[in-house]
């Protein structure tokens, strides 16, 4: 086990820990995105005395990053529902945008580079004009990326603000139309709530927050995000546990909207990775087939903080099945094989990573090294 | 035990294997380097520096590498890396040494929010600092190098870190980045000091790197109030000119110089006004170099004899 995710189940661990340990777990932490939250996670138990000022300077740098974008995310949502208010268009927020909105545990110390939003299909074309009528441009994409989005997939070309530089994702459902699995959009539009304080905001209703986490996580989660976002569903599903009832509650929607599977994965891998409590009633932990033990082989590798110290001779190899299996779940064979060749004879331009065994290609973000 | 204490033979081993692990101000940092001719001045721009423990805490690591494969050959390529990440497309071979320091400016800048981070450079005469944000080309590095030539002690050339906690300038003593003409006339106004040989064809033209003296090294850990702060201009012919700033101009400047002031919020808002606070702010215009440190040194003698 990484020793991030040693201290993220058991945050005593730290009294522990040598000057050297601390050196890794922020290393790690800064790998996964998880600095602020581990902040925060070491704060809330009671141990800010416990860590030497030089890890908790780089912790406390993690956390101030978070605060700063969840301010700047609030702002977001207020432009947001001045732009699609007037067009009864409603807001409704998805991932960590609704976790900041509506103050969730989950909100707690996470970065993130982008607000999502769903917005009811037939209010899609509306509600794309009012936004670039507010300065919401389409990002530059080539003709097949602008095709792809508009006729495979769940949701428009990312969009960014033009004097802001705010990013924003619009979804008209949680999963690419073309996908095996086929929760209704309106479902999830009825059950959404809003947020107390916040007239005209509105997040999806908990259970569906938690099926929307564990779709995206399963579905198309990045290897660099994927703990952070196990970490999510982690705080998601402590919340949910405080209320009772609500664990049958989730069950139930999960059938209703055919999520059985990204759920029983989600509490498979939150339980044994993270520890989270779930009930004995619900079995999630069986052995499972071949099926399974070959998930376990890719997830128990890409669920580590992506950092040289945690990988081994197989992490590349599960990073490319994920790639591969991510495309597998969201698209027919035919159309996967068509977009995997457009991919392999026209390479997007990608972020280098440590443990990708691509070469690196020119990074879009690279700052000017002077 | 410091730098100046290695053999360069020694030096050249660990910066090629586990790297030279050293501490600059509140940082500890690895530095590892396959490209060898770096070596001897590296050594010599880090030699008051002192060596930290392979158990101690990182905060930075640092690699330089050459590029891979046929790269090697073919127009060789310096690639920077922070914990394997890189964070800038590779530069000539020929640019590592400058790469390495802008690479760890920019460690420095996007690890650290726990500190208000200002591009400026800070000298201290005593626990007195001056701090002198400015804009490329003001003339604010030449300046910053023939007064650390001249009894001020060097804080930081490129980036000036103030403790949230405290409001004091926390010192980095690391080189000092001259560019173009810079570079000769430090050479002729300090002909003690070690620059690195010019490098030619940078994107900040061409660059050398100057030692910051043993006295600054020896005393980085001493932080210093911030006391002066003053945005210098170079004027060809003018005579050195202190022009006293009001206080919502300075406040802009500093705001306007700090890297993270929209990060912290609030917190940088605190940080920019107590800093404010606690300066004189002046515009100078200045061509002599003594001018301008005979005009340093008066500011400095004067806030001694205040104390008193």
């Amino acid at each position: 086990m990484s020793l991030l995710v040693k201290v993220f189940r058991q945050p005593d661990e730290i009294r522990r820990l040598q000057a050297h340990e601390w050196d890794l777990l922020v290393r790690q932490a800064r790998h996964a995105n998880l600095l602020g939250r581990l902040h925060h996670r070491l704060l809330a138990a009671g141990l800010a005395t416990e860590i030497p000022r030089r890890p908790a300077n780089h912790l406390l740098s993690g956390a101030i990053m978070a605060g700063q974008q969840h301010h700047s995310i609030r702002r977001e949502v207020r432009f947001l529902r001045e732009t699609l208010a007037p067009a009864g268009i409603p807001l409704i927020l998805l991932k960590g945008a609704a976790y900041v909105a509506a103050g969730l545990p989950a909100a707690e110390g996470r970065l993130f580079a982008d607000v999502d939003i769903l917005v009811p299909r037939e209010q899609l074309g509306e509600a794309e004009s009012a936004l670039m009528m507010s300065g919401w441009q389409s990002t530059a994409l080539d003709a097949y990326d602008q095709r792809y989005y508009r006729r495979w997939m769940h949701e428009l070309p990312a969009m960014q603000h033009i004097f802001r530089g705010t990013a924003l994702d619009v979804h008209h459902t949680i999963l690419p139309p073309t996908a095996r699995l086929k929760p209704d959009p309106r479902l999830l539009v009825e059950a959404s709530v809003e947020i107390p304080g916040l007239p005209g905001v509105r997040t999806l209703a908990l259970p569906d927050l938690i099926l929307h986490s564990a779709t995206h996580l399963f579905h198309e989660g990045e290897p660099d995000n994927l703990l952070r976002d196990l970490t999510d569903l982690d705080a998601l599903l402590r919340h949910l546990g405080t209320t009772p009832g609500n664990w049958d509650a989730l069950v139930a929607r999960a059938q209703r909207l055919g999520l059985e599977g990204p759920l029983r994965l989600a509490l498979r891998y939150t339980c044994r990775v993270l520890g989270t409590p779930i009930p004995v009633s619900i079995d999630c932990l069986g052995a499972g087939g071949p099926g399974q033990r070959m998930l376990d082989a890719i997830y128990y590798r890409v669920l580590r903080p992506q950092h040289p110290s945690t990988a081994d001779a197989f992490t590349p190899l599960a990073r490319k099945s994920l790639y591969i299996r991510a495309h597998w779940l969201r698209m027919p064979p035919h159309l996967l094989a068509y977009h995997l060749a457009h991919k392999a004879l026209f390479p997007p331009k990608a972020l280098t990573n440590p443990l990708s065994d691509d070469k690196p290609h020119e990074n879009p973000d690279a700052k000017k090294a002077a | 035990m410091r730098i100046r204490d290695l053999s360069p033979s020694d030096f050249r081993t660990r910066l090629g294997g586990d790297g030279i692990r050293l501490a600059t101000g509140p940082f500890n940092c690895r530095l590892q380097s396959g490209i060898g001719e770096i070596a001897d001045e590296l050594a010599r721009l880090y030699a008051h520096h002192t060596l930290v423990d392979s158990s101690a805490f990182t905060d930075f690591h640092i690699a330089v590498q050459p590029g891979h494969g046929l790269r090697r050959w073919l127009r060789p390529q310096a690639l920077f890396s922070v914990d394997s990440v890189e964070p800038f497309t590779p530069l000539p071979r020929a640019q590592a040494l400058p790469m390495l320091e802008w690479g760890l400016n920019w460690c420095v800048t996007a690890y650290s929010q726990h500190i208000l981070v200002l591009h400026a450079a800070a000298v201290a005469r005593g626990n007195r600092a001056a701090i002198l944000p400015a804009p490329p080309g003001s003339g604010k590095s030449t300046l910053c190098a023939a007064l650390v030539n001249r009894g001020w002690r060097l804080l930081s050339d490129e980036l000036t870190l103030i403790s949230l906690e405290t409001g004091q300038v926390m010192g980095l003593a690391r080189p000092v980045n001259l560019k173009n003409a810079s570079i000769d006339i430090i050479r002729a106004y300090a002909p003690d000091a070690f620059l690195t040989r010019p490098v030619r064809d940078t994107t900040k033209g061409t660059v050398a790197l100057m030692a910051p003296t043993a006295a600054s090294v020896e005393a980085v850990a001493t932080p210093a109030t911030p006391t002066w702060m003053i945005l210098p201009r170079y004027r060809a012919g003018t005579d050195a000119i202190l022009s006293p700033m009001g206080s919502g101009n300075a406040f802009l400047q500093i705001a306007d110089n700090a890297m993270n002031y929209h990060i912290l919020g609030e917190q940088g808002f605190e940080a920019v006004g107590r800093m404010v606070d606690s300066c004189q702010s002046f515009g100078f215009e200045y061509s002599r170099l003594d001018d301008a440190i005979a005009v340093f040194d008066r500011l400095a003698a004067e806030a001694e004899s205040e104390a008193r």
